[in-house]
């Protein structure tokens, strides 16, 4: 039990240093030849760069499906069966509809879990994996590892707006008075945030702590 | 079976790896109430409750009841010049039911209601044997595996947070009222926040080993409490 910051001096022994593999689920620690964890069932793997090539992919995937999701309208809204107008928002055009009506606190909320969010998720999750494997400090690592602790956290919360799109259409069916459609670019920002969570899960915190080579044969 | 303390750095018995930075440690069985942290990350390893069986299980089971209310009754209700509708979690998916969004909107009913009861009922499966101190069913260690992978997945705090969004967004176009699903639903986060804090995977691991199922022939062996068991 202990709160207080234990600064450990000497080297620590890795389990890939040891020649061993750990259980990402479990714990357990393994021989290095062990496919899978005897307690868990989960495939074992050594922190190498292999999986940034899972952590690109996923990244790329959801880049992609970001430029349709904010260049489609996000939702259609009709009043008065279109005698009163229909209008088409964006999401950037849906944050500066509700600044308009002076909702500025939600406005704030969307603006964020939409656009600063993915977009700062993007530049996090390249940094990390441009960054994974170099050698770093000490204190260098701990800023990754939070960095990356936040990104792993955060990334759920983008699904707000697709679920607002989703709520507003089931429930604004009035007929002829109003009615509100979602539009494409809710599908595609719902993968696309997806996507970047899968390529967050995908890279392996470990190699944040030490430079590893590509090939670990060359490390002995 | 090992004894305390014991290790092997061969084979990697009696040892447990951090998973966030690799590093070695020696395993060790905690008190009630003790947290191992991860020397170098500072990562918390293990941290077991006493009783922590017992109310995740009952966590699990008030999961599962909310949510049945959550996905049931309306969550918001509108009106403007006579018309009116109310929403439920189901209706949302009836109000899709032939359009190309279907898709979309079945999973999104997956991601709010259906992974939360799944983990639930995950849970309940695994830590009700344990709680009894019975051996655990077949398949349990698969079950508590699966239920840690989809916990990113399930999204019902985010979906009560888009409600209300959507509140103010409609609040201009017409009259808005809360349901009771959406009490529901901030009923499910505060009962999601309970169960994590009370949540510690290493625990239930080693319960799980230690009651029979998965034996590896690793599991550490406390002295005392084998001596109480038989």
């Amino acid at each position: 039990m202990s709160d207080q910051p234990q600064e450990h001096s000497g080297p620590v022994m890795t389990a890939h240093h040891a020649g061993l593999v750990g259980c990402r689920s479990c714990g357990r620690v393994w021989p290095q030849a062990q496919p899978r964890c005897d307690r868990c069932g989960e495939h074992l793997a050594p922190p190498d760069r292999r999986c940034l090539q899972r952590v690109w992919a996923w990244w790329c995937a959801g880049l992609i499906m970001y430029i349709p999701a904010n260049v489609f309208p996000m939702m259609r809204t009709q009043t008065l069966a279109g005698l009163h107008g229909s209008s088409e928002a964006t999401i950037v055009e849906g944050v500066v509809e509700l600044i308009h009506y002076g909702n500025y606190d939600i406005a704030a909320i969307v603006f964020i879990a939409s656009v600063v969010v993915p977009m700062a998720k993007f530049i996090a999750i390249a940094w990390l994996a441009l960054a994974a494997g170099r050698p770093a400090t000490a204190d260098q690592a701990h800023t990754r590892l939070k960095i990356y602790e936040v990104v792993e956290f955060i990334g759920r919360w983008s699904m707000i707006d697709v679920f607002v799109v989703a709520i507003l259409s089931a429930l604004v069916q009035l007929g002829f008075v109003a009615s509100i459609h979602p539009g494409p670019a809710a599908v595609s920002f719902a993968l696309s945030v997806a996507f970047t969570m899968l390529s967050a899960q995908s890279f392996d915190p470990r190699l944040i702590w030490r430079g590893l080579p590509l090939r670990h044969n060359n490390e002995t | 079976m090992l004894k305390q303390g014991t290790f092997d750095l061969k084979t990697g018995a009696g040892l447990i790896a951090c998973p966030r930075c690799d590093a070695l440690h020696v395993e060790e069985e905690l008190q009630d109430g003790e947290t191992a942290r991860c020397i170098r990350c500072e990562t918390v390893l293990a941290s077991p409750r006493g009783g922590a069986f017992v109310r995740l299980i009952a966590l699990s089971f008030t999961t599962m009841v909310l949510m049945m209310g959550a996905i049931f009754f309306p969550f918001l209700e509108i009106s403007r010049m006579g018309f009116g509708n109310a929403t439920s979690l189901f209706g949302v998916v009836l109000a899709f039911a032939d359009g190309v969004l279907l898709p979309l909107v079945l999973l999104m009913l997956v991601v709010v209601a259906g992974l939360p009861v799944l983990r639930a009922f995950l849970m309940v499966y695994v830590l009700v044997p344990l709680a009894q101190g019975r051996a655990p069913y077949s398949h349990a260690a698969r079950a508590f595996r699966w239920s840690e992978t989809l916990r990113p997945w399930s999204m019902a705090e985010i979906f009560i947070i888009g409600t209300a969004v959507a509140l103010v967004k409609v609040a201009g176009l017409a009259s808005v009222h809360l349901g009771p699903a959406f009490w529901a639903f901030c009923g499910l986060i505060l009962v999601n926040v309970a169960s994590r804090s009370f949540m510690c995977q290493t625990t239930i691991w080693d319960a799980i080993e230690d009651s029979g199922l998965a034996t590896d022939g690793r599991e550490l062996v406390d002295p005392n409490a084998q001596a109480s068991r038989t």
